[in-house]
């Protein structure tokens, strides 16, 4: 009897082995491989020639190249990570904000959920980049087109600035929110996935805990804090992840790196900076788990 | 009766709010619509808003001939719906085996699945170039015929080979969601199964598989679209194929170099176009391109959205 079940238990086993097999296969050919290769380019020049490639060993100069010869590297990468930490509350408070608006029974939230969904479907760098070129085409360079982004929204910006700045409040918070309106687009079509996440925690809720809290008088905006909030703490750093991860796909260090490994043909080099990236994309992801996670309210 | 005026005021500043969310959201969709029927001299009229006065479908005609746009989209579809396919079948197979078995290691490999996502691609694509230009799994290939690989570049293989080994396009997030979701199943429905004599693969396809309706449609909806916009692997893999999003993101300059032999005014090198005239063109093939996809978008949008409340996204 003993000897059966265990032998089952290994069965059972092998045959969870056999199912993440392709995946298994992938990850050990397609991931872990290339990765390791990866850090040896980082630290080698790579020479291309008919019959592959050779590396040379060149220690850390690839990394001293990236971080103190290259003119551009570091503005890039600050900027990169200067954008990322401005736009994940952005999108995370627009996206919450969002998912508890839709949650909500009102008429027409079948067209608006789908519509809000929109922009997962339409996201996409190719599109951007020919809207871009387009444009760049019209006007005839690309800092004119900037300009002219700005102009076309034909928004008072000034006028928000004082309103805001009378109300008290500090000019450096007025600064981010202003941002945040202007750029509300791209805020917003980088928010689809967050908004269905959230969403998908929001219908997890019971109901009959809003009951109780209106029964004992709270207000929508006390359940809201005391109920919804850290019921979706846990997607919260879900969606910080995520949309970290997500901030790179397209960010101009990863446009970078690409242009050095395939255009400039400096694969070390460009191995290198991708490392440094990643290095700091992780230090960010770390730090940040961290300090979500214990304030994460699991139940 | 002061609760009522209450709620009719959030009901009013809700509904300003979710329409002024929309409209900034379908609103360069309006306008591309809007742009793809004007006729040129409707650029140059200031007073014409969004209602085109000269209607006509040559934008349409040229955009079509530029992009070259059946074949493209015959290619491209077949393309993304071989992918979808592969890469929903190993991540559904992959979900499974680490929602439901425990094996040495198991939660080990989960947290590299996980790191699979985390990792930027930027990282990987060099090593991956390589890989593809002259691709030998442990020697294999050199062993048998002695030459270093097979040059797999600008075919189809790479991204077959990776969406079937679930470590294509954010393979990691599609195992996830997958997981989370057989996770949630009872268990009691495997038991049975077992006790009526069915295997393991048995019960996966006829049993499993059946009741993941919802996580199925919410992957191979993001697979799909996924795939169909991007332009970081094809661009790295297959350059020189005809997909979608790279003939899309080349298309100003082509719209440039193709449009007076289209007007007829002769192709030579002195001719240039009318930047107005080839932003419309851009942005009626940007149009054209994205027209697959809001279609599926409409109409799967329903089950996407129903599907998203009940899949298992969430933990």
């Amino acid at each position: 009897m003993r000897g059966s079940r265990l032998s089952l238990n290994h069965k059972r086993s092998w045959l969870g082995v056999a199912f993440i097999t392709p995946w298994l296969l992938g990850f050990v050919f397609m991931f872990a491989t290339p990765l390791i290769q990866s850090v040896k380019f980082s630290f080698s020049k790579l020479n291309v020639d008919p019959s592959g490639f050779t590396l040379e060993w060149v220690g850390w100069s690839n990394f001293n190249n990236a971080l103190f010869v290259d003119a551009t590297f570091n503005r890039v990468l600050t900027e990169s990570v200067r954008d990322m930490v401005l736009n994940v509350p952005m999108i995370l408070f627009f996206s919450l904000f969002s998912a508890t608006l839709l949650n909500q029974k009102f008429r027409g939230r079948v067209l608006a959920r789908a519509i809000f969904f929109l922009p997962v479907i339409l996201a996409s760098n190719a599109i951007s980049a020919a809207e871009a070129s387009g444009l760049i085409n019209l006007v005839g360079d690309a800092t004119a087109v900037n300009e002219l982004g700005q102009s076309g929204s034909q928004y008072n910006v000034m006028a928000m600035v004082m309103i805001l700045s009378d109300i008290g409040l500090p000019l450096s918070f007025v600064d981010y929110i202003v941002d945040a309106i202007l750029r509300i687009y791209e805020i917003i079509t980088s928010s689809g996935v967050q908004i269905l996440i959230f969403l998908a925690a929001l219908q997890s809720v019971p109901g009959a805990m809003y009951e109780v809290a209106k029964i004992e008088g709270a207000t929508a905006y006390e359940s809201f804090w005391k109920i919804t909030f850290p019921l979706v703490s846990p997607l919260i750093l879900t969606n910080v992840i995520y949309t970290i991860i997500d901030s790179f796909t397209g960010s101009k260090v990863t446009q970078m790196i690409f242009t050095t490994a395939f255009t400039t043909q400096n694969f070390g080099l460009s191995a290198a900076m991708s490392w440094i990236y990643t290095l700091i994309i992780s230090i960010v992801l770390i730090v940040v788990g961290y300090f979500l996670s214990k304030r994460v309210h699991y139940n | 009766m002061k609760g009522k005026t209450v709620d009719i005021l959030y009901a009013l500043f809700r509904y300003a709010l979710v329409t002024g969310i929309s409209f900034i959201i379908i609103y360069p969709l309006i306008m591309k619509f809007s742009i793809a029927f004007k006729d040129k001299t409707d650029i140059y009229n200031p007073t014409i808003y969004m209602i085109p006065v000269h209607y006509t479908m040559d934008n349409i005609r040229m955009a079509m001939q530029i992009l070259d746009y059946f074949p493209l989209l015959g290619n491209t579809l077949l393309f993304v719906v071989v992918t979808t396919v592969l890469t929903t079948a190993s991540c559904a197979l992959a979900g499974y085996g680490f929602a439901r078995f425990s094996f040495p290691g198991s939660n080990i490999l989960f947290a590299l699945v996980i790191l699979t996502l985390l990792v930027p691609t930027s990282t990987l694509m060099v090593p991956m170039y390589l890989h593809f230009r002259s691709f030998d799994i442990m020697g294999i290939i050199h062993l048998i015929t002695g030459k270093s690989g097979i040059n797999l570049l600008n075919t189809y293989w790479p991204s077959m080979i990776t969406s079937a080994t679930a470590i294509g396009l954010k393979a990691g997030l599609f195992i996830y969601i997958f997981r989370q979701f057989f996770k949630g199943m009872p268990k009691e429905i495997e038991e049975a199964a077992l006790i009526d004599g069915a295997g393991g693969v048995k019960t996966f396809l006829r049993i499993m598989l059946p009741n993941a309706v919802s996580p199925m449609i919410t992957v191979i909806l993001f697979c799909f679209v996924w795939q169909y916009n991007d332009t970081f692997f094809t661009s790295l893999f297959m350059s020189e194929i005809a997909l979608m999003p790279t003939k899309v993101s080349s298309l100003a300059a082509q719209a440039n170099a193709l449009l007076p032999g289209l007007l007829g005014v002769g192709g030579g090198s002195g001719v240039k176009a009318d930047p107005n005239h080839v932003a419309m063109i851009i942005d009626t093939g940007i149009l054209l391109a994205i027209l697959p996809l809001i279609t599926l978008y409409v109409v799967v949008q329903r089950y996407f959205v129903e599907s998203v409340e009940r899949s298992g996204i969430i933990g």
